[in-house]
């Protein structure tokens, strides 16, 4: 495998008319934006709306019926392009090697590409590990950590890839406050160091107006807003508001 | 069914293509050898002296009542490494190890983990395949070898103590000796090598296309055992056909 370390700053990623379907079920029915270089881009939308599947699309996990994916102007489809570009997922689960430890798991990248030497690799994986407020998880398995932190431990194998486009899907679910606000505020650094662009699925409100260059929400498979969070804040769209203004009430406020 | 075994040839042929890249994953292969010779040695010696001694046991009494007490050597010898030590050891490790095999892969795809290997331009194929197959390719063989001498002294040991058979260690060994050459020990070896890729390849394969949760893994590891064992006992059949002439 060859490094492209040398090529950094992040790349353009433009989806055009994509659709999918699970067993005669449409999950994708024509999704079309496009996010530009180094911007942070969040997508929003009620569970079950294809979020998680659109980015499996966007990383190759997933061949699309029709339409098609352009990483910095190149299609998925053609060959080299996973290799040319650094992409990263954060799964929703996290999907870190449940037979690895966590060190191994964050250095994973490194060592089977041989990019480091196992004592540089060490230091980046300790470097990373802190830099999501887990210092000194290296040797504990997987198994011994709570979802949050399994989630912290993806971002942080992630990161060491040093992507030039990476999707975080779902990356505060399962966060205390406290931490959701040190994930958005390493997904601004990242974004601000290395000019990463950042495509974010969730359903934090809090998060997706605080990192967002622009939003778009997606129902049912189809984009039905999309803009700057100003704009998509006052979007008439009924769908859109019920989501965005989604609150409840005590019963005896009623 | 044929799909299936397109698809393992397929599988077969990239873990071939991948073969060169086996000493980087050398640690993995030695991990996985390790696991192999922990989990089923102690199996493979019991089993095969067991084995060992029944063959004795039946033919034994049988021959020495009709003057051929000489032969009982040589009859064990040549069916427990020609035949019984491959095929019963291959069955004992498609139970044993591929079964692990398809349910710790199944596992890896089913909660994604084979997905994030992808995500970072991992192949589970070099990652995953090529490991296993390596070191079930070498385990099984030596563990045949194992199981042959263990077989072989099963059935002295109940030769010489039986006294319907009454046969001495000593005169057991002799005719096994003449009657056993090299070239029958290297048939039996080879036959346990043959058998170990279609191990691999079935394990490997089936955890590979494992779909659905906690269920579908039970299935796919049932299915990769039972495809396995089918696979070894037809393929025994050819083999010792085409190894006769
Ligand atoms: N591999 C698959 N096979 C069949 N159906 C699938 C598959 N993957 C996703 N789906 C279906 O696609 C739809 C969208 O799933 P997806 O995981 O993208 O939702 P999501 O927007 O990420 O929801 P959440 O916010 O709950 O994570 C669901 O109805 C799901 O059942
Ligand atoms: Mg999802």
């Amino acid at each position: 495998m060859k490094d492209h370390r040398d090529n950094t700053g992040g790349v353009s990623v433009e989806v055009r008319s994509l659709r999918k379907s699970f067993n005669g079920q449409e999950v994708l029915k024509g999704i079309d934006f496009s996010v530009r270089r180094g911007e942070i881009f969040v997508i929003m939308g009620p569970s079950g709306s294809g979020k998680s599947v659109l980015l499996r699309h966007i990383i190759g996990l997933e061949q699309p019926d029709s339409g098609e994916i352009l990483i910095q102007g190149e299609s998925m489809q053609s060959s080299g392009v996973m290799d040319k570009h650094r992409m990263a997922l954060v799964f929703q689960s996290g999907a870190l090697l449940s037979s690895l430890t966590v060190g191994e798991n964050v250095g994973l990248y490194l060592s089977e590409h041989r990019l480091h030497p196992p004592e540089e690799i060490r230091r980046i994986v300790i470097e990373k590990l802190e830099s999501v407020g887990l210092k000194g998880t290296e040797d504990k398995m997987p198994s011994e950590l709570s979802g949050g932190m399994k989630k912290r431990v993806a971002i942080a194998r992630a990161l060491v890839i040093e992507p030039q486009l990476i999707l975080y899907d779902e990356p505060t679910s399962e966060l205390d406050p406290l931490s959701a606000v040190v994930i958005a505020e390493e997904i601004l650094e990242l974004n601000r160091r290395i000019g990463v662009t950042s495509l974010v699925v969730s359903h934090d409100r809090d998060l997706a107006f605080g990192v967002a260059d622009r939003i778009a929400v997606i129902h049912e498979g189809r984009i039905v807003a999309m803009g700057e969070p100003g704009e998509v804040e006052q979007n008439p769209d009924p769908v859109v508001r019920r989501f965005l203004r989604a609150d409840f009430k005590r019963p005896n406020e009623r | 069914m044929f799909q299936n075994i397109g698809e393992m040839v397929l599988l077969f042929w990239r873990t071939l293509a991948a073969l060169p890249l086996a000493w980087r994953q050398r640690q993995k292969v030695f991990d996985q050898f390790y696991e192999i010779g922990n989990a089923s040695l102690l199996m493979v010696c019991l089993l095969s002296f067991f084995i060992g001694g029944v063959i004795a046991l039946h033919i034994g009494p049988v021959m020495v009542e009709r003057g051929l007490a000489s032969a009982v050597g040589g009859l064990v010898g040549i069916a427990m490494c020609k035949e019984l030590a491959p095929v019963m050891m291959s069955i004992l490790i498609a139970g044993r190890i591929g079964s692990a095999m398809t349910a710790e892969i199944g596992s890896m795809r089913v909660y994604q983990e084979i997905d994030a290997l992808r995500t970072m331009n991992i192949d589970p194929v070099h990652y995953l395949v090529l490991p296993r197959m390596v070191a079930i390719a070498v385990a099984l063989p030596l563990l045949v070898i194992f199981a042959i001498l263990v077989g072989w002294l099963g059935g002295a040991v109940v030769s010489a103590a039986n006294d319907r058979i009454d046969i001495g260690f000593r005169a057991f060994f002799m005719n096994l000796r003449d009657v056993v050459d090299i070239p029958d020990v290297a048939n039996g070896v080879f036959k346990a090598f043959c058998f170990s890729l279609v191990i691999g390849i079935v394990s490997c394969h089936q955890g590979l296309v494992t779909l659905g949760g906690p269920r579908g893994i039970g299935r796919s590891v049932t299915k990769a055992v039972v495809n396995s064992i089918v696979l070894i006992v037809l393929l025994d059949y050819i083999l010792t056909r085409l190894l006769l002439s």
